[in-house]
């Protein structure tokens, strides 16, 4: 067994520490010594997308990293999607459009779909779709999910993503 | 019927709030005091005798706290009850042999997963191959390789049935049609893994297990029997979250059994959550099936008889539910079709795959893409369009409730007018122009049209068919029935209303459906009504049906929670008669007060009726019961146990679903592009409008994703070549076709708000479809898709044959 190495990250805006043996999936490690259970964990082989996370601003699967790699990043998950008591517009969309059933893939929709508009504000149908075809949803069927994708597009400042 | 505030309403889900921030609490997510880590050793070898295991090194491993291997289980637990009279031992783990790749041999309990699968690889195991066979026919041979040695044949159990006349049918039709079919093994995959945590008190003997089981809890007695424990001192919690499950999640039971073991024998809280690949390996799917089936019909049309035999593959072990497979639609076997006249040879063999249980749709996938399929090809022969030949089949508005030649009591519907609707929708007259067109250019443009009987809350009942009416006419034979749900209600002292369900949903919105329901019922807002689920046999009034399959919660569980509230505001008039000095008679409970009938004052509001109640409880008479509380246990008279001709009731509300596509199959690539698709239903009463198409679109993709890419494939060895999400290609974002989806309503008599089951809906019908539509595409080519999946390639080399023969 190896030693634990101590990791020191960012996450949703606050420093956090915790120690993670080198072998350690980032996903565990979040979970485990972090308490956010929040993102889920699907495949373990970066298939499913219901770990994905934002690692410095990019959508990154979480099972697929180890804990250490993520010294010192910034991550954004789930619990910090909402802020100040308020939901993201992303969580009002899905809400209302009834894009989740179980919920269990929602974390890793929700940040995908951050990630897509970030990059791309106003993305056509084609153009959510691909994105949203990186995780896997047993649910929904994925069309209440696009639709969704869609009107939070055309709620959010175009610039920011955010 | 007054108009709803609630009830049909798209009300948002209260379950949605956690899920979107986080905070939901799944079985991986339950906090446990203490928790250690199971990982198991599963076999390499689809069939392979366990000459010997060697855990010693394991048990040295830094961390590990105890194995259980194989003699543990064959010494301490025992085998679980089938539902077939051949002596199949299954055990929660391999015993003597193992019979499938990924059967749990051994399992090491450790401080954390990692050191749990460190010290996996320490155990040394000694097998001797043998022989293994994968493909139902063939497994059913003769000189097949055995898999159970005690039942001398691989076949589980085989029933003939006969109801009508079906060989004077057949004798005097004008036209038989008949094919041989093949439906693959699939799974819905719920994204969220098997995931159960057990612990065990000794000094009261209760064993503690949670789970994401969705039932039905029938299986809590044979976890009790197989773990050599009273059933009250087996406790089954459900976390307040599931992440899917579609069928998948009632075979999490053998688990359930095995980590409960482990945590008896090792003393400690065990915890373990199922990898994807241990998931697509061992823990279930839906029956691969070879069929045969044909139709019997008069030249106009008129299908007078049918004929079909089959064998449905469950794997290693017939596990419960099984061989429900072949029996779950027994009461819908004709569909929607007035014909008399059938003949069955069901049979369900084992062979060298892993164990099957519900997968959406439960043997009703399989039965409507026979039928439907059969039904265009007889249209073919007959030179009638598919759409005229059904509606001139269809069982007629005034016919209900029909009784079919099998048991099943239809409760209401208006099959043609669904029909019609859907054909409007699609635009089914245009399309057809269109295809003309398409094929005057050569394309491969089709149309399909399929319809269903959707079948919902399961009698507990009809699995007994797959015993010989000999066996269940012996004395002593204890007859099976029933399909109840129970509700409880209740006030607190400021009038708020809690309820309290036993069910188990995986992402179905309950909670929202119950609060709607109540809501209505007592005339107050949404917010006065908190629902909790979260079964736990301890606290719950549960039956043997508990459980959330077979579409059942919109029927049963809202009629109970209806007829709870009912109760509850009988008993609040009752009280609020005494303490106004009113006669009962006289007053009402309405808009959240009682008040009189007549109208105008003096009205008491639930919140001062409670106040009054809860807090001076010697108000009230000695003869008046003093708590604002009411259960409500919901069942259906006429879901009795099969009688002595098989013929049984094997659902209790049965909805309606016609569907139409369009596709166009690429020439080249075999790729089929689904262009129109319409799905209208008839679920009666719909209470969440958001909820019920969520259901229809959800179980519509699964469905197509049988139909057209997954296939949990193995190997002539028994490998299984599927594995990881790389391999067992589900449905993405980008293969999701367009749905048009409308609802017609015939409010079932049989349960108080007239709602009926969608739960599985579409996902029965969409292989049936698709295969339509494909078939329709390339009739230019004589090509019948009488096997799924239609995969791009399967469908290239079928079109290259079709040319060869052709030119």
């Amino acid at each position: 067994m190896s030693l634990r190495r101590k990791i020191r990250l960012e996450v949703n805006g606050e420093t956090r520490e915790g120690w993670a043996e080198p072998r350690k999936l980032l996903v565990d490690f979040l979970r485990e010594e972090l308490g956010l259970t929040g993102t889920h964990v699907g495949c373990e082989h970066g298939i499913c997308g219901a770990c994905t996370i934002l690692i410095n601003g990019e959508a990154v699967r979480s099972c697929l990293m180890l804990a250490v790699q993520a010294d010192g990043a910034e991550l954004i998950t789930v619990e910090g999607l909402a802020a100040g008591g308020k939901l993201h517009p992303l969580q009002e969309a899905f809400r209302e459009h009834h894009a989740l059933q179980c919920g269990f893939c929602t974390p890793g929709m929700l940040l995908t779909a951050y990630d897509l508009l970030r990059v791309n504000p106003s993305p056509n149908e084609e153009e959510i779709r691909e994105a949203l075809s990186a995780v896997l949803c047993r649910c929904t069927g994925y069309l209440t999910i696009i639709k969704a994708v869609r009107s939070a597009a055309r709620r959010l400042p175009a610039d920011t993503g955010k | 019927m007054a108009a709803h505030r609630f009830i049909g309403q798209p009300v948002k889900r209260v379950e949605d709030m956690p899920l979107l921030t986080g905070r939901g609490l799944f079985i991986a997510d339950l906090p446990v005091a203490n928790p250690r880590h199971a990982a198991i050793l599963r076999a390499p070898y689809a069939h392979a005798r366990i000459v010997s295991i060697d855990a010693s090194r394991a048990l040295n491993a830094p961390g590990v706290h105890g194995v259980i291997t194989s003699e543990d289980v064959a010494k301490l637990t025992r085998p679980f009850a089938v539902g077939v009279r051949a002596p199949v031992k299954y055990y929660c783990m391999a015993t003597d042999k193992a019979r499938f790749v990924g059967e749990p041999v051994a399992l090491v309990v450790a401080d954390d997963r990692y050191l749990a699968e460190d010290a996996l690889e320490l155990i040394d195991v000694e097998y001797e191959p043998l022989p293994a066979v994968t493909d139902p026919t063939r497994a059913a041979a003769p000189d097949a390789p055995l898999l159970h040695e005690e039942v001398g044949t691989n076949i589980a159990c085989r029933r003939k049935m006969t109801y009508g006349d079906p060989r004077r049918a057949f004798e005097e039709a004008d036209v038989v049609v008949g094919a041989e079919f093949k439906f693959p093994k699939i799974s819905s995959t719920p994204i969220e893994t098997y995931g159960v945590v057990a612990s065990y008190e000794p000094g009261s003997g209760v064993l503690t297990i949670w789970a994401n089981f969705m039932g039905p809890f029938i299986l809590h007695s044979l976890l009790a029997r197989a773990l050599n424990i009273a059933e009250n001192r087996l406790r089954l919690i459900v976390p307040p979250d599931i992440g899917g499950s579609y069928g998948i999640k009632t075979s999490v039971f053998p688990y359930m059994a095995l980590i409960g073991l482990a945590a008896m024998k090792i003393g400690t809280t065990v915890r373990w959550i199922e990898d994807r690949r241990e998931h697509l390996l061992a823990a279930s799917s839906g029956t691969d099936r070879a069929a045969y089936r044909e139709l019997a019909a008069r030249k106009d049309g008129t299908i007078l008889a049918m004929r079909a035999r089959w064998l449905d593959n469950v794997g290693g072990y017939i596990r419960s539910p099984e061989p429900g497979c072949s029996f779950r639609p027994i009461g819908n076997w004709v569909g929607p079709y007035r014909l008399q006249h059938l003949e069955i040879d069901a049979g369900v063999v084992m062979s060298n795959k892993c164990p099957t249980g519900p997968n959406r749709g439960y043997g009703c996938g399989h039965l409507y893409f026979e039928i439907e399929r059969l039904v265009d090809m007889l249209a073919e022969k007959l030179g009638i369009d598919p759409a005229e030949l059904r509606r001139r089949n269809l069982i007629q508005p005034n016919e209900f409730p029909y009784r079919t030649p099998t048991g099943g009591l239809y409760d209401s519907g208006d099959y043609p007018a669904a029909l019609e609707r859907a054909l409007k929708i699609a635009d089914y007259g245009e399309l057809r122009r269109e295809q003309a067109k398409a094929r005057e250019q050569g394309r491969f443009f089709g149309v399909g049209v399929a319809l269903a009987v959707d079948p919902s809350v399961s009698n507990m009942g009809y699995i007994s068919v797959a015993l010989d009416p000999e066996v269940r006419g012996r004395p002593g034979y204890l007859p099976k029935s029933g399909a109840t749900e129970a509700v409880s209600v209740r006030v607190d002292p400021l009038g708020k209303i809690n309820v309290i369900l036993g069910s188990t949903p995986q992402g179905q919105g309950h909670r929202t459906i119950i609060a709607q329901v109540v809501a209505e019922e007592f005339g107050v807002s949404l917010d006065d009504v908190t629902v909790t689920d979260e079964m736990d046999t301890f606290t719950r009034l549960w039956s043997v049906s508990s459980g959330s399959y077979s579409s059942r919660f919109a029927t049963v569980g809202a009629s109970a929670a209806a007829v709870a509230a009912r109760k509850l505001k009988a008993k609040l008039v009752k009280q609020a008669a005494y303490l106004m000095e009113m006669p009962e008679e006289a007053l009402e409970f309405a808009d959240g007060q009682v008040r009189p009938r007549a109208g105008g004052e003096p009205a008491l509001t639930l919140k001062d009726l409670a106040g009054r109640v809860h807090w001076n409880a010697s108000a009230l008479p000695e003869s008046m019961e003093p708590g604002l509380e009411a259960t409500a246990v919901f069942g259906f008279p006429e879901a009795k146990s099969p009688d002595a001709t098989d013929r049984v009731n094997s659902s209790n509300t049965y909805g309606f679903i016609a569907e139409v596509m369009a596709v166009e199959v690429d020439p080249d690539t075999a790729a089929v592009k689904i262009l129109r698709y319409v799905s209208v239903h008839d679920a009666g009463t719909i209470i969440n409008p958001l909820i019920a198409e969520g259901q229809i679109l959800g179980g519509a993709l699964h469905g197509l994703g049988g139909a057209l890419y997954e296939e949990l494939a193995y190997d002539e060895d028994g490998q299984q070549l599927c594995a990881s999400f790389m391999d067992y290609l589900v449905p993405t974002a980008s293969d999701a076709p367009q749905l048009q989806i409308e609802h017609l309503i015939s409010p079932s008599p049989f349960t108080p708000l007239g709602s009926k089951g969608l739960g599985e809906a579409s996902s029965m019908t969409a292989p049936a479809v698709v295969a339509n539509a494909v078939s329709d595409a390339l009739k230019p080519l004589e090509i019948e898709i009488t096997e799924l999946p239609i995969t791009p390639s399967k469908l290239w080399q079928m079109i290259e044959q079709a040319r060869s023969r052709k030119s």
